[in-house]
């Protein structure tokens, strides 16, 4: 098993200590204040729908950029500015997946989100942060396919 | 957006504007409510002096799938500060839809003196108005409920297979992929909440999301009478339900019918497409 990038499984392990509601949504928001919009230098709006994250309400693009090392490095941005939950994901997702081994970014399960985001978020928005999610991984592996 | 009396609104008095929001934050009698799918919002920041009412942990009961009781809304009351003579106005995120939900379920206990504020946090947000982290300081009321009346608003799954067999007016709120059961099949959602994809027979179709504006605010009664009236063919004075997948986006629809477009008996199915599609023996349509 690959395992997960090391500073996903941080958060991970951070996010299972957790034992309150406000605990939780306190951390989430202080992990969105992290969000950094993708740079103009990689894509400006409107976006390439290419790039848009199906299933995510909150609007959120996913670029995922080649490194010379043969990682990728990955950025974001999310439309909605209510979309608070949607920018804590990509905020963990980039710190924890840019310069990653593609192998740990492609066996991230989509699962992670209730750990982050515990059990009682609406289908929904359970749905769009794990398409986020998927998106990433999707993107890891067709880099993995051309290597 | 033009002035919500200008509207032709059945019913006006249940919308509120920004600026009415901010010209009585202070007053007696008034309570500001957010109610937000997204659960980081509030505490982000927030109207000052609005409390939180959280559809999971406020509004459910935490072991059947039914909506608090008597005297869990009493005790929520209480907690936000709210007698029976309180006027009590919700505002949230998409468009409302949370806070119409949190208002539908304040009518089943009949407290009816509950308005939307028109445009929701986004609008308020974007108008750069003040926005808060600190939670109010709340002194708890006592709140005497009745006990919930789900017989005049709510719509229960064989009250709705009647409804149907009487070829009622039936309104589907979900997105047209959910309508028509495409959605189940689409790669990367193995699951809906359903077993089946689909609709209810003889529903119309039209997302929740019409009713609203790109501000979030709600259309006109005119803009509204041409998609409900004109387009699918409502009558306002028929008995009429809505539904969606678990019941919050249809209660942005009820709360539209009912309120803005004076529908004298419209009904929120809250069991929705999670219980329908999953039944044994209910029929449905693609």
């Amino acid at each position: 098993m690959p395992g997960y990038p090391p500073k996903l499984q941080d958060y991970l392990d951070d996010f299972g200590f957790i034992s309150t509601r406000d605990e939780r949504i306190d951390f989430l928001i202080a992990i969105s204040d992290d969000f950094e919009p993708v740079p103009a230098s990689v894509a400006t709006k409107p976006y390439e729908e290419a790039q848009r994250v199906i299933g995510c309400e909150s609007e959120a693009f996913v670029w995922a950029i080649d490194r010379p090392d043969g990682t990728l490095d990955f950025h974001f941005d999310v439309l909605n500015p209510q979309g608070l939950s949607a920018m804590a994901m990509c905020a963990i997702l980039d710190q924890s997946c840019s310069g990653a081994p593609l192998e740990q970014v492609a066996a991230i399960n989509g699962e992670v989100v209730f750990t982050f985001f515990g059990k009682d978020i609406s289908m929904g928005k359970g749905r769009g942060l794990t398409e986020i999610i998927n998106a990433v991984v999707y993107a890891a592996n067709q880099r993995l396919a051309r290597l | 957006m033009s002035d919500i009396n200008s509207r032709g609104y059945t019913n006006p008095d249940k919308l509120v504007s920004t600026d009415w929001v901010a010209a009585n934050l202070n007053e007696a009698g008034i309570r500001i409510i957010e109610s937000n799918e997204d659960p980081l919002l509030y505490p982000s920041g927030h109207i000052p002096g609005a409390v939180e009412v959280d559809w999971v942990k406020d509004l459910n009961d935490p072991l059947r799938r039914d909506y608090l009781d008597k005297s869990g809304f009493e005790a929520l009351a209480s907690r936000i500060g709210i007698t029976s003579e309180t006027t009590v106005v919700f505002y949230g995120d998409k468009s409302n839809w949370w806070a119409t939900y949190a208002l539908w379920v304040f009518e089943l206990f009949g407290h009816s003196n509950a308005k939307v504020m028109d445009g929701g946090r986004l609008k308020w947000a974007e108008e750069g108005r003040e926005l808060t982290r600190e939670k109010p300081s709340i002194s708890p009321t006592s709140y005497s409920a009745p006990e919930r009346d789900d017989s005049q608003i709510r719509a229960f799954r064989d009250g709705v297979l009647a409804h149907i067999q009487d070829h009622g007016q039936l309104v589907d709120v979900r997105s047209p992929g959910e309508y028509t059961g495409e959605k189940l099949h689409m790669e990367g959602y193995p699951q809906e909440g359903a077993v089946r994809g689909g609709h209810i027979p003889g529903a119309d179709n039209v997302p929740w999301s019409r009713a609203a504006n790109e501000d979030g605010t709600f259309k006109t009664a005119a803009e509204l009478r041409a998609i409900y009236l004109d387009e699918i063919g409502l009558n306002p004075e028929q008995p009429t339900v809505a539904y969606c997948r678990i019941g919050e986006r249809s209660s942005h629809t009820w709360f539209v019918l009912r309120n803005l477009l004076g529908f004298s008996d419209v009904r929120n199915y809250d069991g929705s497409w999670t219980e329908w599609g999953n039944s044994v023996g209910l029929p449905i349509e693609k």
